[in-house]
């Protein structure tokens, strides 16, 4: 325990109340010191630095906007569009509750988006933050689980079929496909029984567990210190430090990245609120046009879109037709006989890559494209748990990278934004070609990053970040 | 409107095939643009609710919209009373339809759907706003007496609603060319070249236009009665933000000249 400070009977009211608090409650105080006062984060931070700490705050505005709605939302088939249009019209403010919290739903992907964006170019995710990466590829897929759950509840004809469409990919798992569905939707159609889980999942199970995540990945980043845009750990040894043993390049995050921040939050809560109060269907992308009609069991609508932030991976899927699976097996009988040339391998690995290539291709030619299509769409997430040990790049950095892996990123990033462009499309003849083509860059680039991210020149990485004074 | 169909899941989901809305919207006509305008307007606002109330409002419910609320648009509670309700009905009531379902569904093929959020459903993001479709669709009558209504829809093809507002238009039908397909020498389409007025209504067209106009702005104004204390507040809101934002971008230049 703790030593009990006294203090002296004339010290002021407000020194009194904090030594009161400090003999009761010692580790709040320590705690503001590991995570603001003194956790020094390298000065160099630039616009990419911004969307943590933005992700931060749209999980905070989802939580609040999401207990108000909770008090007049009704999670029930018959009442669940009406009691959406009662927030939108009769609570005072729901509109804005409500269109906060849809706008919230879509801001949240944005800028978690560009926040893995930032760790994938500068290498963040590196030893020692493999950790830090993980848990945020959990929050990841628990944020795409809670934007699914959430998107039945306002029960139009989007939320209804949507959820049927994607309730009905588990089904495509072989074996027990069909009863995996059943247990989801609690029915054998989407209905109220599918409403009510869904219901409880979007409101108590994942927030816990993304909360828990989350805690979890400040947790780890700041035992292990933050990365920067040069890839440079200020905190290393050979790493100039100061009379107290801190980094000459680290600073407190507060109060300088707490006012640094604010500027972003700012720039980001005006765009968010032109949003908000100009275009809050933002051109039904945000709220979907068919959504305003009630779920109707008995009327699939033309066209089921999942929301724009599901749609790079839903075009992955898309892409997964039996001419791709045939490609998949070529690919793999392709890499098993280079590695079989490449020789060095002995009796048994060699072994080990014939058998594995032909169960591979047996495996994909057994189960329909559509289970594959599942598999690629999952596999497409599940890959980026897996890049800290795929980068085996001698530098964190894109910046002392060669510059031909400057356009591999470019042209990552391009074919991300055309495949999430051809999943709100319908399909097309040319445009299943370009996603397939998108498909197989996504995956070629992580899994042949071993190779291709030590090759070619690199350049020099200075002995301290670069900082330019403000 | 987003248009997607997974070839993959093509088993999964579209059993039900393509409805007669699906349809409308599918190709189809050009959108008319609604004039944007008439949503300032409080008298046109107040003629479109009453238009709606006494034309709509006897087939089609507004589940979500109280009589009430209609002081927003500049009517008294009195006005509401006196003008727009039955005597049993009540001032803070929605505005329900005592028509059955079952039984609409019988008469007309098909039920009424529920007119409060119509105008967001109906918008298209390649065609329009919900409002141009409802302002194209309601002038794009005329007769048709190969249908069981005796009408048809240029915008909405066999569409179920008869013309509710013939007498304000008056008769007219509609004139079609024979053209040979383009795709297909062997087959003709008929492509829309005019209407003919038969019997002329109570309106001219341009009063007829303008009633139409009114009317859907109403509609417009009731799929989100809050939008125009949303716009302005919005405006607020996004000035305020400005000069945070200068407020904060010098607040972090003053703490930040320290850092060398």
């Amino acid at each position: 325990m703790a030593e009990f400070k006294e203090i002296s009977p004339n010290a002021s009211a407000g020194a009194k109340l904090e030594n009161w608090l400090h003999n009761r409650f010692p580790t709040a105080f320590d705690a503001y010191k590991v995570h603001m006062s003194e956790y020094y984060a390298p000065k160099n931070f630039n616009f990419w630095y911004f969307f943590g700490s933005l992700a931060l705050l749209v999980l905070v505005i989802q939580i609040v906007t999401g207990i108000f709605l909770v008090m007049h939302y009704k999670p029930d088939a018959a009442n669940a569009f009406a009691s959406v249009e009662y927030i939108m019209r009769d609570v005072p403010w729901g509109w804005l509750i409500r269109y906060m919290h849809s706008t919230g739903a879509s801001a949240f992907f944005i800028v978690v988006y560009l926040h893995m964006f930032k760790a994938m170019i500068y290498g963040s995710y590196r030893k020692p933050r493999e950790l830090v990466w993980i848990f945020g590829c959990l929050i990841f897929l628990m944020l795409m689980a809670e934007a699914f759950f959430g998107y039945l509840l306002p029960w139009g004809q989007m939320s209804y079929w949507g959820a049927q469409v994607i309730v009905n990919l588990f089904s495509a798992v072989p074996f027990v496909g069909p009863d995996l569905a059943l247990l989801i939707r609690g029915d054998y159609v989407v209905s109220d029984a599918t409403l009510n889980r869904f219901f409880s999942f979007h409101v108590i199970a994942i927030p816990l567990v993304l909360i828990g995540l989350v805690v979890a990945h400040l947790f780890a980043l700041h035992d292990v210190g933050s990365n920067n845009p040069d890839g440079i750990d200020i905190k290393a040894k050979d790493q100039p430090k100061d009379e107290h043993g801190h980094p000459v390049d680290g600073i407190p995050f507060h109060p300088y990245y707490t006012v640094h921040d604010m500027v972003g939050v700012s720039v980001f809560l005006m765009v968010f609120s032109a949003i908000i109060f100009f275009a809050p269907e933002l051109g039904g992308y945000f709220l979907e046009f068919n959504n305003f009609i009630p779920a109707d069991p008995l009327k699939t609508p033309p066209h089921i879109a999942p929301v724009w932030y599901f749609t790079p991976f839903y075009s992955m899927l898309r892409a997964t037709t039996d001419v791709m699976v045939q490609v998949l097996c070529g690919v793999i009988a392709i890499s098993a006989i280079i590695t079989l040339l490449r020789g060095g391998l002995s009796t048994l690995g060699k072994g080990i890559v014939v058998v594995g290539a032909v169960v591979g291709i047996a495996l994909l030619l057994t189960f329909d494209a559509k289970f594959w299509g599942v598999v690629v769409m999952g596999g497409a997430v599940i890959i980026l748990f897996f890049l800290p040990w795929l980068d085996h790049s001698p530098v964190k950095s894109i910046r002392y990278r060669p510059d031909w892996h400057k356009y591999l990123y470019g042209i990552f990033v391009a074919l991300f934004l055309v495949l999430g462009y051809l999943g709100v499309k319908p399909p097309s003849d040319a445009g299943t070609i370009v996603s397939q083509i998108g498909t197989l860059y996504y995956f070629g680039f992580f899994l042949l990053m071993p190779w291709w991210s030590k090759a070619g020149q690199f350049k020099p990485v200075p002995d301290r970040v670069t900082f330019h004074p403000h | 409107m987003k248009r997607i169909i997974a070839t993959l899941l093509t088993s999964l989901c579209l059993g039900a095939g393509l409805t007669s809305t699906a349809l409308a919207s599918e190709g189809g006509i050009e959108w008319d643009r609604f004039p944007t305008h008439k949503m300032n307007d409080l008298a046109a606002l107040q003629n479109g609710a009453k238009i709606f109330v006494n034309y709509c409002l006897n087939c089609h419910s507004a589940n979500f919209m109280r009589y009430n609320r209609l002081k927003d648009i500049g009517l008294t509670e009195e006005q509401i009373k006196g003008n727009l309700l039955f005597a049993s009905e009540k001032v803070g009531e929605t505005m329900k339809v005592s028509l059955d379902p079952k039984q609409a569904k019988d008469w007309f093929g098909a039920t009424p759907p529920d007119l409060t959020v119509i105008a967001r459903s109906r918008a298209d993001g390649a065609k329009g706003t919900g409002a141009d479709y409802l302002y194209t669709y309601l002038r794009k009558y005329y007769r048709d007496e190969t249908k069981a209504t005796g009408w048809n829809n240029l915008a909405f093809p066999s569409v179920a609603m008869p013309h509710v507002l013939w007498e304000l238009q008056g008769v007219r039908t509609a004139k079609f060319e024979e053209q040979k397909d383009p795709h297909d020498p062997s087959k003709v389409t008929h492509v829309f070249k005019d209407f003919v007025q038969v019997t002329p209504g109570t309106m001219t067209p341009q009063q007829y236009d303008e009633s139409v106009a009114d009317l859907v702005a109403y509609l417009q104004w009731m799929g989100e009665p809050a939008q125009g204390q949303r716009f302005r507040l919005g405006i607020i809101v996004v000035l305020f933000l400005l000069g945070f934002t200068v407020f904060a971008w010098r607040l972090n230049a003053s703490y930040w000249k320290d850092i060398k």
